[in-house]
């Protein structure tokens, strides 16, 4: 008989107060080499601009570093431990030979006002993972300079802007559909348009009547994302894309999602105009915490006028450079030339998986949600029988009944070792549970995932008010939100 | 594909447990007309060893083993072990936003430590964790004392990072935004006269830096009173962090936006580099950006949670302060352990060295060229006027394998024959020694060209 491992035990980890607990006089971490230059007298140069004094600024020393930063570290979650199943965010696994690669001397080191003579180097990665990119999306140009997601969605939406703008009109109204991220209205919103809420039909795809309806001269683009929050692909894809395009309008699409798609399907070809990557997602930069993301934005030609300065051009002696004269581009939108450090990871694991690993990859992200759909069918509501690709959302319908929702279940799944899954969106599902396993599960942690999630189903049966006081194996219980929002305290201040 | 886990007879059960005869099956949902149905035309599969070799052989194309002078944004500072050490545990580099508190303590309480040290360093009461980099932390700045004041205008220092203000101009422009630059003194310093001719009743701020892009540190208090005596914020950038260790931080400011590469943070051609943006209690419900808060948990236990959410577009949508969402997060941790390691004195102690090699150099130079902008105080750039194109100097010296201070031209074009030299604590005196070597030489050679030609005419 298989011997099954459960996923999670409890065992002991270490406390730790903050570092300026730790600190005291005269304890230092740092040791800087004897000065071969004359010392400066600071009051002279500096007069009343010398600062005198750090406050608060610990002192501690190298050990206690290493272990404060340990034990801190012993207290998260990660991709490393195991299944991240949040949707729309795609934990997948994160390389590290692509951690290595970007610490190699000469490109850590390299400075970005270096001449270009010594940054073929450097060109050479931002050239090759464009049309790495570019061949990826079926589009014809890119820029990588924007920093995350929001911030590719900001750069596209402005190229919308200056494009109509070119036609002598710029629009008032960006039509986004009602399962939209909340940073595409919020971004709309930053390049001075209208936000027009579309919303969906049965299925959960985009409603075509209402499109119809709602689109005309004064709409500047629709922002989908395909496939959808829900992890639907949406099937009339081809009909949204004429009719913006019968308009005169831009369509834009979110490339959160694209895990689902590569190598399997390109944007380029189904009718979309500009859309942005997110190299943290589909291209396993690792989450880091909450970032450094990468937010490519790639465009059909009519918009290649647009991008933000400066682009990297092959030159005349066939060196690489950047062009800088681009009198359509909507500027900077960031110093410099991107996230270089993620452009590399990137690279790395496009690399690692060619043509033929990219496509096994989306389909064992597909195969792993449908997987879970059916391990969960049932047990879970599942608002829209539509089907899944690369995620599937569930509602907390059924066990709302006994007066557990979303975040509580999820709560639950930290005792059972497992990271929640997306709660409460996306808004059109009340009481949402998005699970986005990517291709990185095997399937013996599916197979675990799906019997914590139906272990907690039961217990929510049996035992509500247990599942409502969760997490109780965590090193901390519940805590308490509101009194943070209400006094917030932001900063550690010694006790007088 | 050595990084997915599954056999052939594992995806052949899951199919069979889904009920499809292939993973085709499970694509149907895309219209036959749009799936591909060919192999992506990018490079095949490669081995780690080949990966590792590509880029090692990138890097050797990329000024490998050059001594540089450059600065203007970006800082070649010493960075710890630990630093790499530690971000690259797992926990910290595999999780996400710490949205499930109680299952991310260590990200929240590291970030609370880090807006505590923020907060101290600029002199102002709280911190973010993190805007992308000073660029855009210097734009969001600019739209936060929008919505502070109800004004609408930006008054902008031409002394600011010159990529930063072109960030900026592409953010204002849509939001209807008028900006109006002011320039400088032969002091380097800014036109305060100017400055005060620029602000109207519409000014919502004024927006400067220092050090500035040459390497001046502006008197903040003076500027301050000047913009609010019109009702203007004042928005003070921080491009070089490592400046806050020996000066005065901009206490009077509203805002301070930092760049805080300096901390720890590779040089990365560019990027991922870390903005952070400090301010006022008062202002803290306008400020974009996560914030870790302290609370309590059912039991009292002490812990850090996400907070003021009801700023943010996963709440708010259209409404939120910013669309920012995923931030800089690991490379705030870089920083953050950068602080802890020097901490109090070793901040300082850098900081000196960092003034020590620049003044050294400096002097250096104006024995063979015009050091511009001397009369104010400066950290460690400083500008050098030759008589040569410092494009000419700058082609020669990296013949010896030395790149040479930032020509001027591009950014300000009346400082034709201007540089900005960048030292700091690594920079040797050697280093300085042969690069004014070598900038004498041109000097000298370019002066007796002159007086051969003189004296011919």
């Amino acid at each position: 008989m298989k011997h099954m491992t459960r996923k999670a035990t409890r065992h002991i980890s270490q406390n730790e107060g903050l570092i300026f607990e730790k600190s005291s006089p005269g304890k230092a971490a740092w040791k800087l080499p004897p000065l071969d230059v004359p010392e400066v007298d600071t009051a002279k140069l500096l007069g009343k601009q010398e600062r005198k004094d750090l406050g608060t600024m610990p002192e501690v020393s190298e050990i206690e570093i290493i272990r404060h930063f340990t034990r801190l570290s012993t207290w998260n979650y990660a991709i490393d431990l195991g299944m991240f199943p949040l949707g729309s965010c795609t934990m997948k696994y994160n390389p590290r030979v692509n951690e290595f690669v970007a610490r190699v001397e000469g490109l850590a080191n390299g400075h970005p006002y270096q001449p270009e003579k010594i940054s073929q180097g450097a060109l050479r990665i931002l050239k090759t993972l464009s049309d790495c990119l570019i061949e990826i999306t079926g589009m014809d140009a890119i820029t990588l300079q924007p920093a995350a997601g929001a911030h590719g969605e900001l750069t596209g939406l402005l190229m919308v802007r200056a494009y109509h703008e070119s036609k002598g009109n710029a629009r008032k109204k960006v039509l986004i559909p009602d399962s939209a991220h909340g940073t595409n209205p919020a971004t709309a919103a930053a390049v001075g348009y209208a936000v027009e809420n579309l919303k969906s039909n049965e299925h959960g795809m985009v409603d075509i009547a209402s499109l119809e309806a709602q689109m005309n001269e004064d709409v500047a683009a629709l922002m989908v994302t395909n496939p959808n929050t829900l992890g639907v692909f949406e099937q009339e894809i081809h009909k949204i894309a004429e009719l913006m395009h019968a308009k005169g309008g831009i369509l834009y699409m979110d490339g959160a999602n694209m895990n689902a798609l590569v190598a399997k399907a390109r944007p380029g070809d189904f009718g979309v105009d500009v859309m942005h990557l997110n190299l943290h997602k589909t291209f396993s930069t690792p989450h880091g915490g909450g970032g450094p993301g990468s937010g490519p934005v790639a465009v059909k030609r009519a918009l290649e006028p647009f991008l933000p300065k400066p682009v990297v051009i092959t030159k005349a002696d066939g060196t690489l450079g950047f062009e800088y004269s681009r009198p359509q581009s909507v500027g900077r939108v960031r110093a410099f030339y991107g996230n270089f450090g993620m452009f590399i990871r990137a690279l790395a694991y496009i690399f690692a998986n060619g043509p033929d690993g990219l496509r096994q990859t989306t389909e064992d992200a597909v195969l792993n949600a449908n997987y879970i759909r059916k391990g969960l069918e049932g047990v879970y509501d599942l608002p829209y029988s539509t089907p899944s690709m690369h995620e599937v959302v569930f509602s907390d319908k059924l066990q709302s009944k006994k007066g557990v929702k979303t975040m509580d279940i999820a709560k639950r799944l930290i005792d059972y070792g497992f990271h929640p899954y997306t709660t409460a969106f996306p808004l059109i599902v009340p009481g949402a549970l998005m699970i986005e396993p990517t291709e990185s599960e095997p399937k013996e942690e599916l197979d675990l995932f799906i019997e914590a999630m139906k272990s907690v189903a039961q217990e929510v049966e049996e035992d509500p008010q247990f599942v409502l006081d969760a997490p109780h194996n965590s090193r901390i219980s519940r805590l308490d939100e509101t009194a943070a929002a209400r006094k917030p305290v932001l900063r550690w201040k010694p006790e007088v | 594909m050595r990084y997915l886990p599954k056999s052939p007879s594992d995806r052949e059960a899951m199919l069979e447990a889904i009920g499809v005869r292939s993973v085709d099956d499970l694509f149907a949902p895309i219209p036959a007309q749009y799936r591909l149905t060919r192999d992506l035309d990018i490079p095949r599969q490669m081995a780690e060893s080949e990966i590792v070799d590509f880029f090692k052989q990138r890097a050797k194309e990329n000024g490998d083993g050059y001594t540089s002078f450059l600065g203007a944004g970006a800082y070649s500072h010493y960075r710890p072990v630990v630093i790499d050490t530690l971000v690259q545990r797992g926990e910290f580099l595999t999780s996400y936003t710490p949205y499930q508190a109680e299952y991310a303590q260590g990200t929240l309480q590291a970030i609370f430590e880090f807006q505590t040290m923020i907060a101290e360093l600029t002199g102002m009461d709280l911190a973010n964790a993190s805007m992308y980099d000073g660029s855009t932390g210097a734009a969001e700045a600019v739209m936060m004392a929008v919505r502070i004041t109800g004004r609408h205008g930006a008054v902008i220092a031409r002394t600011l990072h010159p990529e930063y203000l072109e960030v900026i101009t592409t953010y204002a422009t849509h939001q209807g935004i008028p900006l109006s630059t002011f320039g400088y003194l032969d002091s380097g310093q800014i036109d305060r006269r100017a400055l005060e001719a620029a602000i109207t009743d519409n000014t919502a701020c004024v927006l400067i830096q220092s050090p500035n892009f040459f390497g001046t540190i502006e008197d903040i208090e003076a500027i301050a009173e000047i913009a609010h005596k019109r009702g203007a914020l004042l928005i003070v950038s921080i491009a070089e962090a490592v400046s806050l260790g020996i000066v005065e931080p901009p206490r009077a400011a509203d805002i301070v936006s930092l760049e805080a590469q300096s901390f720890g943070v590779p040089l990365g051609f560019g990027g991922p580099y870390c903005g952070v943006m400090a301010t006022k209690d008062k202002f803290v419900r306008q400020m974009p950006g996560r914030l870790a808060g302290q609370t309590v948990d059912k039991n009292g236990k002490r812990g850090f949670v996400l907070t003021l959410a009801t700023r943010e577009q996963h709440i708010r949508r259209e409404k939120a302060t910013s669309n920012i969402c995923t931030n800089q997060a690991l490379v705030a941790l870089m920083v953050n352990i950068f602080m802890t390691v020097y901490g109090k004195v070793g901040l300082r102690e850098l900081a000196k060295q960092n003034l020590a090699k620049t003044a050294y150099a400096a002097d250096q130079f104006a024995r063979h060229a015009k050091v511009m902008f001397s009369a104010s105080p400066r950290f460690n750039e400083f500008v050098v006027e030759t008589s040569e194109d410092p494009y000419a100097i700058n082609s020669r010296l990296l013949g010896h394998k030395i790149v040479g201070g930032l020509p001027l031209k591009k950014f300000f074009p009346e400082l034709g024959h201007a540089a900005l030299w960048c030292c700091t604590e690594l920079t040797t005196r050697s280093m300085i020694d042969t690069a004014v070597g070598l900038v004498a030489d041109s000097e000298r050679a370019l002066r007796s060209m002159r007086e051969v030609e003189e004296v011919a005419r």
